[in-house]
């Protein structure tokens, strides 16, 4: 058996499956040895039940689009009767009793779910240093986080030891974890991606995306999550194109829109200058680069952690102890079973992020913060509509700074700074999507190379054009091809 | 600009979460400072502007009113830390 095809992305293996070359069993067994000699390092998953992907391995139909091909599953996403914890203590135990539809619809395309992936618990955080379970490290430099929430999805993949993997993105935790780990990761635009099964987080910025090596794979995946669904009333039932016939190569004539606040100091001069050279690339490919403003992206983190946190307390108000997960011990009463169970249950940044969205919906607040918030969101989605009637997509680093270490960002808001160029894209519903475009290297570094994302956001439902955008550059270039030195 | 008005303690009593001493220290601390942050939306003129509850174009989405085959109520138990004749167990909450 070839170890080598745990290389291949999920379109190549899966061609090399449907041409017998061999069997999905075989695909899983090689994956298995790869994640057994390389995730002790990493950390990036939380579990795999070899046994039940085996049965579906046996029972996959390989002349389907994704058939045979094994896809690692955030801990935030329901797989019937697998772990899905969300990297929370209060959920230990707990197995999912029904699909998502994102994993009901990889199933029908032959796909295998296989692998819990490491998070933030409940996705809240930038570094998958807030999961309650276990630290996942990055594969370029171990010392460092891999990003967040989607942590440990970004690092299986980036490690080979996951061909694709599905994460979720509410304010940057499919983009962000991808940029720092060096693979391609989508947050489809508000809508375009059934929600029913996952975890909510916060229920109107949370979309399930892809997170692949290529955005050939990224586009195959999202091809199969898409498309309206009754379970989820907020899915809009609009025809879903075919991605991977949009990725022409041809740009000649694209519009793209360099917002000048996301060009204002901050940002990491390796990065920036990685991106301003891809900018260059996207001109010689033949794209029209114009410059745009978004006047009001310095208040997008703002109104993200005021409507992202009164979310949460209210979808977090379901773990109480009662129906599933954790039972705090020797409690008298009602309220104090609800107390201390969550005591006990949330890690610290889920307890911070439940009392400042109980604050700012609290009667005599809400309106100072919580409806202010949501005018504010109104602004910020004006530009974007702006913006787009004169350009086909945006494009901006997708994290300031490249993978940061362990350890380093003690302080809540520093953290929270972290996001401050994806969570606009979640704010306004729009798609936005990471790929690779080189890598900071040097002192600051400690001679490691550290991945750089370029972030392209496109109008919502576009994803097709923003996809043939970002295909249009990674095939002019060899940085997704480059593997982390854990990787071999 | 008015200092946050924040009390960790009461909040937390209304969110159904207990916390240490040094957990409500801590984080009185941590969450002003990002309230101060946030205060910076004080600066925008929102006076005609609507707010947007979500960026999804749909509203008043309906579904047959027809029984649709769900749970049984073992697997709705299924995860139950306590169960008793296929119901949830609580303590007592009327003495």
């Amino acid at each position: 058996m070839s170890h080598d095809l745990v290389f291949e992305t999920a379109a190549g293996l899966q061609k090399r499956l449907r041409a017998r070359e061999f069997t999905p069993r075989e695909a899983l067994d090689a994956l298995a040895d790869r994640i057994a000699a390389v995730d002790p390092a990493l950390g990036g998953y939380l579990s795999t039940d070899l046994d039940d992907a085996r049965r579906q391995a046996d029972a996959a139909d390989v002349n389907l689009p994704l058939g045979g091909v094994p896809i690692a599953i955030k801990d935030v996403i329901s797989v019937a009767g697998h772990p899905c914890g969300c990297s929370s203590k209060i959920l230990a135990g707990y197995k999912a009793p029904y699909d998502a539809t994102v994993v009901a619809r990889l199933r029908a395309a032959g796909a295998i779910p296989f692998g819990r992936a490491n998070m933030d618990e409940f996705a809240m955080g930038s570094s998958t240093e807030n999961s309650g379970i276990q630290l996942t490290r990055n594969p370029w430099d171990t010392d460092r986080v891999p990003g967040g929430s989607s942590g440990g999805s970004a690092a299986v993949v980036a490690a080979r030891e996951a061909f694709a993997a599905l994460g979720t993105d509410t304010g940057g935790s499919i983009r962000q974890p991808a940029a720092l780990c060096g693979v391609v990761g989508v947050k489809p635009s508000y809508g375009r991606v059934s929600r029913y099964g996952l975890v909510a987080f916060a229920s109107s910025l949370d979309q399930a995306g892809p997170i692949t090596r290529t955005v050939e794979d990224a586009a195959l995946l999202l091809g199969v999550m898409a498309g309206a669904d009754p379970h989820d009333s907020t899915t809009l039932d609009q025809p879903v194109p075919d991605y991977t016939a949009a990725l022409t190569g041809d740009i000649k004539g694209v519009r793209i829109g360099l917002p000048k606040e996301y060009f204002i100091g901050g940002i990491d001069p390796q990065v920036e200058a990685a991106v301003r050279a891809a900018v260059d690339q996207y001109a010689k490919l033949g794209a029209e680069i114009v410059e745009v403003s978004l006047p009001h992206t310095e208040y997008a983190v703002a109104v993200y952690y005021i409507v992202a946190t009164a979310e949460a307390s209210a979808n977090l108000a379901r773990f109480d102890g009662v129906r599933y997960g954790l039972r705090a011990k020797d409690t008298s009463g009602l309220l104090e079973l609800y107390g201390k169970t969550r005591e006990q249950g949330f890690g610290a940044e889920v307890k911070r992020r439940i009392i400042l969205g109980t604050y700012v919906l609290s009667s005599g607040y809400s309106d100072q913060y919580y409806v202010r918030a949501q005018k504010v969101r109104t602004l910020i989605r004006q530009d974007f509509e702006k913006a787009f009637e004169k350009v086909d997509a945006l494009i901006c680093p997708t994290s300031p700074v490249p993978a940061f270490k362990l350890g380093e960002r003690s302080d809540p808001l520093a953290m929270y700074l972290a996001d401050i160029f994806t969570i606009a894209a979640n704010i306004g519903g729009v798609c936005g999507v990471s790929i690779p475009c080189g890598f900071a290297q040097g002192e600051n570094t400690g001679g490691k190379a550290l991945p750089i994302g370029l972030q392209l956001i496109g109008p919502s439902f576009d994803e097709a054009r923003m996809l043939r955008i970002a295909h249009a550059y990674e095939q002019s270039t060899d940085w997704h091809k480059r593997r982390p030195p854990v990787a071999g | 600009m008015p200092a946050p008005e924040l009390d960790v303690r009461y909040v937390a009593r209304l969110a159904r979460l207990e916390l240490s001493e040094e957990e409500i220290a801590k984080y009185q601390a941590q969450l002003s400072d990002v309230l101060t942050f946030v205060e910076a939306l004080r600066k925008v003129d929102v006076s005609a502007v609507e707010p947007t509850a979500h960026a999804s174009a749909v509203f008043n989405v309906f579904r047959d009113d027809a029984v649709q085959p769900s749970f049984t109520s073992q697997e709705a138990l299924a995860n139950a830390p306590r169960q008793a004749n296929d119901l949830f167990v609580v303590t007592k909450v009327l003495e």
